[in-house]
């Protein structure tokens, strides 16, 4: 297994590594020692490849992320697994502003809090978070599935799109356009499938979640809304 | 008997003019602002305020036909491995597909492609069309990020962090319903047929410092290969270009408010930003302090629509300018001959800029499958790269008359002011005078 010590090794000593990674690598799994905080640590990895880092983590890590698999040992700084495409990204911490931003698809874990805006401007990753998220979070997010155990601060899903958010926990407030739906049989499986996939397969109730996603009236501009623009 | 006492001539208002009543008496029944499309409109300082002195006695021009005068430019030697090679310093400005057809994106291309500059990408990503015919592409990563992912940031040859624009400096995108087709609503993963208002802060950075380290991801991502662009709206161009040096930018695009944008609330393109001519210097005076000028290329864009241009804001101290609506002009927007089509929208060749409802004539600011036929591509394309070319011609004409081998060699003193505001914006002195309003003489 290689192991990438940042101690003395750079961060673009070790992202060229793994982008230089073949399809069919056999060096299916990586670990990197010491990264101390270090900003876009394995960012733009396109392999199917198991990554551990020992470690908090700033900036950036698994920015626009595909295939691999992602465990982070620590704290993650701003815009973890921004912009994802596909794979799956872990944090046994907790995890900055931003985290998961713009993300396309995959899967984000995260095992603490999250800071403010968590899964802004979402574009089809699922994200689950154990602990509870800050404000703003899910602004104008566009889909995918953002999971809050705990709770939810200010203005969550501001004129969200069509992403679903679910929280077990309580919401400060909601934000522009943003409404609690009913849960159907149907919302109850795709949950308990995302649960599954995040690895919570024994003792979550999906129905214990409350489901908010997006009233539509903002789709199109219209006189009588201008309060809440 | 009808009287024979003289009368005076109806009198219109200076302050109501009859386009501010017109505009008034719109609010009133629509109860929304006005939504268009291009740059500002009203008349501003610009390049026509600037004369260049041309060769005498104390200066030795160059042959019009004979002797070389280069045209040639290297974008983003900073930092990044694979600087860009442009053979002449104009270059297309951002302009989304969805914004534009795809037949308008793919002319743009070509023609760029046929004189050796790039294209740039817009908020909606990049499409396989304008990669294909575009030799050299720019891509932008605007707060949006629709559409954004690694391969077509690798499959670039430069990446542009967008800020902001000139029309619309501090506001998000706006393409309004008729505009989103199915194909512009996958690349966007939005619902077909919505008013889309993109955001105006990037989502995931806040500030110079922030973006000092999105900038660092970007090149990690793209293992440092490619030129990284900071574009801004001009407003505060000495600021911004000192804070967007430090960030790291290989490159700084400043683009004045007469730039154009595909849909914008008129209020906000006629009063948000600074013109073009009042950008450049501040920005050349930010890159001198931190002697970085001509390191990090300065690319000016909003109103540039002719070789004097280039020249005048080449001699001001930018390395390269983009041209948007002039591109589109070239392409056959406003076409005299589509008059009949103009007037049944209300408004004539010349004029036409409700580029937000997609109806246009040319096919140029449209996704209707019909009306997008109307443009050739590679009849487009071969205008755009006519036009382009002459930008090139018309710009060495001037320098050889300076006496420059290089229109990078073009400089201030080689200008004049015709008024004394552009004199004092420009900083170079009052035609026939050797007054620079604001600088002490010596």
């Amino acid at each position: 297994m290689p192991v990438v010590d940042l101690a003395w090794q750079s961060v673009r000593e070790l992202n060229a590594a793994l982008h230089r990674l073949a399809a069919e690598t056999n060096e299916t799994l990586w670990e990197i020692a010491n990264p101390n905080g270090k900003h876009a640590i394995v960012a733009g990895v396109d392999a199917p490849i198991g990554i551990e880092i020992k470690g908090h983590v700033g900036y950036y890590c698994a920015g626009m992320n595909k295939q691999a698999s992602v465990r982070i040992h620590g704290n993650a700084g701003t815009g973890v697994a921004e912009n994802m495409m596909s794979g799956t990204v872990h944090v046994m911490g907790d995890v900055s502003q931003s985290a998961g931003a713009t993300g396309h698809g995959g899967l984000l874990i995260v095992d603490g809090n999250a800071a403010a805006r968590c899964g802004i401007s979402m574009k089809g990753i699922d994200i689950v978070v154990k602990g509870s998220i800050g404000a703003m979070s899910a602004f104008m997010a566009q889909a995918g599935n953002l999971v809050v155990f705990g709770d939810a601060g200010d203005a969550l899903g501001d004129s969200i799109y069509e992403a679903t958010i679910f929280v077990r926990g309580n919401v400060k407030s909601l934000g522009a356009d943003c409404i609690e739906r009913p849960m159907t049989e149907q919302d109850r499986t795709r949950l308990a499938d995302l649960l599954g996939r995040a690895g919570f397969r024994d003792g979550v109730d999906p129905g214990a979640f409350r489901m908010y996603g997006s009233a539509r009236r903002l789709y199109h501009f219209h006189i009588d809304n201008v309060s809440s623009y | 008997m009808a009287s024979s006492k003289p009368r005076t001539e109806p009198r219109f208002s200076a302050t109501f003019d009859r386009y501010t009543i017109s505009e008034i008496q719109r609010a009133a029944a629509t109860g929304i602002y006005d939504i268009r499309g291009g740059g500002a409109k009203r008349r501003l300082p610009h390049f026509d305020d600037l004369l260049f002195l041309g060769a005498s006695i104390s200066r030795y021009p160059l042959e019009g036909y004979r002797e070389k005068c280069g045209t040639d430019v290297v974008l983003g030697s900073r930092f990044a491995r694979k600087p860009i090679h442009l053979k002449i310093p104009v270059t297309i400005a951002g302009m989304s597909f969805g914004a534009l057809s795809g037949p308008a994106k793919e002319a743009l291309g070509r023609g760029a492609s046929a004189v050796g500059t790039s294209t740039t990408t817009g908020d909606g990503g990049m499409t396989d069309e304008e990669r294909t015919h575009s030799s050299i592409l720019v891509y932008q990563v605007l707060p949006s990020r629709y559409g954004m992912n690694p391969d077509d940031l690798r499959r670039a040859d430069a990446i542009e962090v967008v800020v902001g624009q000139g029309a619309k400096p501090g506001g998000g995108g706006m393409l309004l319903g008729q505009k989103i087709s199915a194909r512009v609503a996958g690349m966007r993963t939005l619902p077909e047929g919505i008013d889309q208002r993109s955001a105006s802060r990037h989502p995931d950075w806040t500030g110079p410092d922030d973006l000092e380290i999105k900038i660092e991801e970007l090149r990690e991502i793209t293992d440092w290969e490619k030129p990284i662009y900071v574009k801004v709206g001009a407003s505060r161009p000495y600021y911004d270009t000192a804070l967007a040096v430090k960030s790291g930018a290989d490159v700084v695009v400043i683009d004045g408010m007469q730039g154009g944008t595909a849909a914008t609330q008129e209020v906000f393109i006629e009063n948000v930003g600074i013109p073009t001519l009042a950008a450049i210097r501040q920005a050349v005076e930010a890159l001198q302090e931190l002697g970085m000028h001509r390191k990090v290329q300065l690319v000016i864009s909003g109103g540039i629509r002719n070789g004097a241009d280039v020249a005048k804001a080449l001699a001001l101290g930018a390395d390269a300018v983009a041209i948007g609506t002039a591109a589109l002009i070239a392409l056959g927007d406003n076409d005299p001959a589509l008059e009949a089509e103009y007037n049944a929208l209300g408004t004539t060749a010349g004029a036409y800029d409700d580029w937000q409802d997609g109806r246009d004539p040319a096919g140029i600011t449209t996704q209707d499958p019909e009306l997008e036929k109307r443009l050739d591509p590679i009849i487009g394309g071969r205008r755009l790269a006519n036009f382009l070319s002459v930008l090139a011609l018309e710009a060495q004409t001037i320098a050889r008359a300076c006496g420059k081998s290089h229109l990078h060699n073009l400089e201030p003193e080689d200008l004049v002011a015709l008024t004394v505001e552009a004199a004092a914006i420009a900083r170079v002195p009052l035609v026939g005078t050797d007054w620079i309003p604001g600088q002490s003489r010596t």
